[in-house]
C-alpha cells in the first residue's frame, strides 16, 4: 500500500467544509430545537386550549413518524406549496422542527417536576416574580432537564447524518463520495464511524461534567 | 391520490413491519447476551460488552447501515441487501436493548437470589426462573419504546435499496409528482403502526403483572 500525501492534501479543504456543515447543522439545530421546544412547552402549559391541542397533535405526529419522511415532505413537497429551500436550510429547518418536538416534551416534564412548594416558599419570603423565575424555576429546571437534553443533542448529532440523503454536503455525504471515487469506501466509512463515535462520547462526557456542576441545585423530591 | 397508490403503500408497510420485527427479535437475543457480558465479573467480557453498546449507540444508524452493506461483500459474503439491512438494524437495537436489560438485571432484588441459593437452585435455574423474568418485565416498557424507535429507524434501510414503506413512497412520489400526498400517507401509516405497537404494549404490560415483587 502506498501512502499518497497529495491525495490527503487535496481532499482536506472538502473535508474541512463538510465538517463545518455537520457542526453548523448540529449546533444551530440543537439551539433552534431547544428554543422552539421551550416556546411550545410554554404555550402548551400557559396558552389557551385552542393553541394547546393543535400543538399537541403536531408534537405527536412528529414524534410518531420517521425523520426521513419529514425531510422528504419538506424538501420534495415544499416546492409544491411555495417553500423551495436549498439542501442546507431545508436540513436545518427539518432538524430544528424534529428536535423541537422532543425538546418540548423534555421541558414539559421539567415544568411539571419543579415542586410548587418551592415557588410558594419563594413567594412567602417575598421574592418577586422575576426573582422566582431567575433563582428558583430556571436553575431547578436546568438541573431537571439537563440529562435528557444532552441525550437529545446527541441524538440530533446522529440525525445530521440523515441529512446526507437530501444532499446536504455534510460529512457522511462527502466522505461516501470521496470513498467511492478513491475505491476505499469501507475504509472511509469506518473512519467516519470512529469520528461520530468519538464526538458522541465527548458530548456525553461534557454533559456529565455539566450535570456535576449543576448538582448544587439538586433537591430531594418528596 | 388514488386507492391503488395507497394499497401499494400499505403492502410496503407490511415489509417495514416484518423487517422491524425480525430486527427487534434478533436484537433482543444479542442484547441479552451483550448485557450479560457487560455485567460479567470477567473484565475482558465486560469491556467488550460495554464497547459494543458504546459503539453502536455512538455511530449514526445510517453510517452503520452503509458500512455493513459495503463491508459484507468486501469480506466475501455476498448476501442480499435485506440481510445487510436486518444485520445493521439488529446490531443497533441490540445495543439499546442491552442497556435497558442491564438496568433490569441490576434491579433484581438481591434477597430473591439469596433465597434461590438457599433453596438450592443452580445458576442456570436462577437465571431462567428469577433473573430473566424480572429483568424482562422491568425492561418491557423500554422494549416497547425501542420497537417504535426501530420502526421509525427502519425508514433508513431505504438507502440500501430495500423497497419498504419509505422507499415505496419515494418511488411513487417520483413517478407521480405528488410528494406531499405520498409522504403524508406514508407518515400516517407509520403513525398508525406506532399507535398499534404502543397500545399492544400496554395490554401486554397489564397481562405481565403477575407475581410482581
Amino acid at each position: 500500500m502506498n501512502f499518497d500525501t497529495n491525495l490527503i492534501l487535496s481532499i482536506m479543504p472538502e473535508l474541512a467544509r463538510a465538517f463545518g456543515v455537520t457542526m453548523l447543522t448540529w449546533v444551530a439545530g440543537v439551539i433552534g430545537a431547544a428554543l422552539l421546544g421551550f416556546l411550545v412547552a410554554v404555550a402548551r402549559r400557559y396558552g389557551s386550549r385552542w393553541l394547546g391541542y393543535p400543538l399537541r397533535l403536531c408534537v405527536e405526529v412528529i414524534r410518531g413518524t420517521p425523520f426521513l419522511i419529514q425531510l422528504f415532505l419538506l424538501y420534495y413537497g415544499g416546492p409544491f406549496i411555495g417553500l423551495s429551500l436549498e439542501p442546507i436550510p431545508a436540513g436545518l429547518l427539518g432538524l430544528t422542527v424534529y428536535g423541537a418536538a422532543y425538546f418540548s416534551e423534555i421541558f414539559r416534564a421539567g415544568f411539571e417536576a419543579v415542586p410548587p412548594g418551592h415557588v410558594e416558599a419563594a413567594e412567602c419570603v417575598g421574592l418577586n416574580r422575576r426573582q422566582i423565575i431567575q433563582r428558583i424555576l430556571i436553575p431547578e429546571m436546568t438541573m431537571l432537564v439537563l440529562p435528557a437534553s444532552v441525550n437529545m443533542a446527541i441524538i440530533l448529532l446522529k440525525e445530521t447524518a440523515v441529512l446526507s440523503i437530501i444532499t446536504v454536503p455534510e460529512l457522511t455525504l462527502v466522505i461516501s463520495a470521496i470513498g467511492s471515487q478513491q475505491y476505499a469506501f469501507v475504509e472511509s466509512l469506518f473512519l467516519l464511524a470512529l469520528f461520530y463515535w468519538g464526538l458522541v462520547e465527548l458530548a456525553g462526557r461534557l454533559g456529565r461534567y455539566m450535570e456535576a456542576r449543576f448538582s448544587k441545585y439538586r433537591f430531594v423530591t418528596a | 391520490m388514488s386507492w391503488k397508490l395507497f394499497e401499494l403503500l400499505v403492502q410496503a408497510s407490511f415489509y417495514t413491519v416484518l423487517i422491524s420485527f425480525i430486527s427487534i427479535t434478533i436484537g433482543l437475543v444479542i442484547g441479552t447476551a451483550v448485557s450479560a457480558a457487560s455485567l460479567s465479573p470477567n473484565r475482558a467480557l465486560s469491556i467488550s460488552g460495554r464497547t459494543f453498546v458504546s459503539f453502536f449507540r455512538g455511530v449514526p444508524l445510517l453510517v452503520q447501515l452503509l458500512l455493513i452493506y459495503n463491508l459484507l461483500p468486501a469480506l466475501g459474503l455476498n448476501v442480499p441487501s435485506v440481510v445487510a439491512a436486518i444485520t445493521g438494524l439488529s446490531l443497533c437495537t441490540a445495543a439499546y436493548q442491552a442497556e435497558n436489560l442491564r438496568g433490569g438485571f441490576q434491579s433484581v432484588p438481591r434477597g430473591l437470589l439469596e433465597a434461590a441459593d438457599m433453596a438450592g437452585l443452580s445458576a442456570f435455574q436462577q437465571f431462567r426462573r428469577i433473573k430473566a423474568p424480572i429483568a424482562l418485565r422491568l425492561a418491557l416498557p423500554s422494549l416497547v419504546n425501542e420497537a417504535i424507535m426501530i420502526l421509525k429507524a427502519s425508514s433508513l434501510v431505504s438507502v440500501v435499496g430495500i423497497v419498504e414503506l419509505t422507499r415505496m413512497a419515494q418511488d411513487l412520489a417520483a413517478s407521480t409528482y405528488r410528494p406531499i400526498e405520498l409522504f403524508s400517507a406514508a407518515g400516517l401509516l407509520y403513525l398508525i403502526i406506532n399507535w398499534l405497537i404502543a397500545s399492544g404494549g400496554s395490554v401486554f404490560e397489564r397481562s405481565f403483572r403477575w407475581g410482581r415483587p
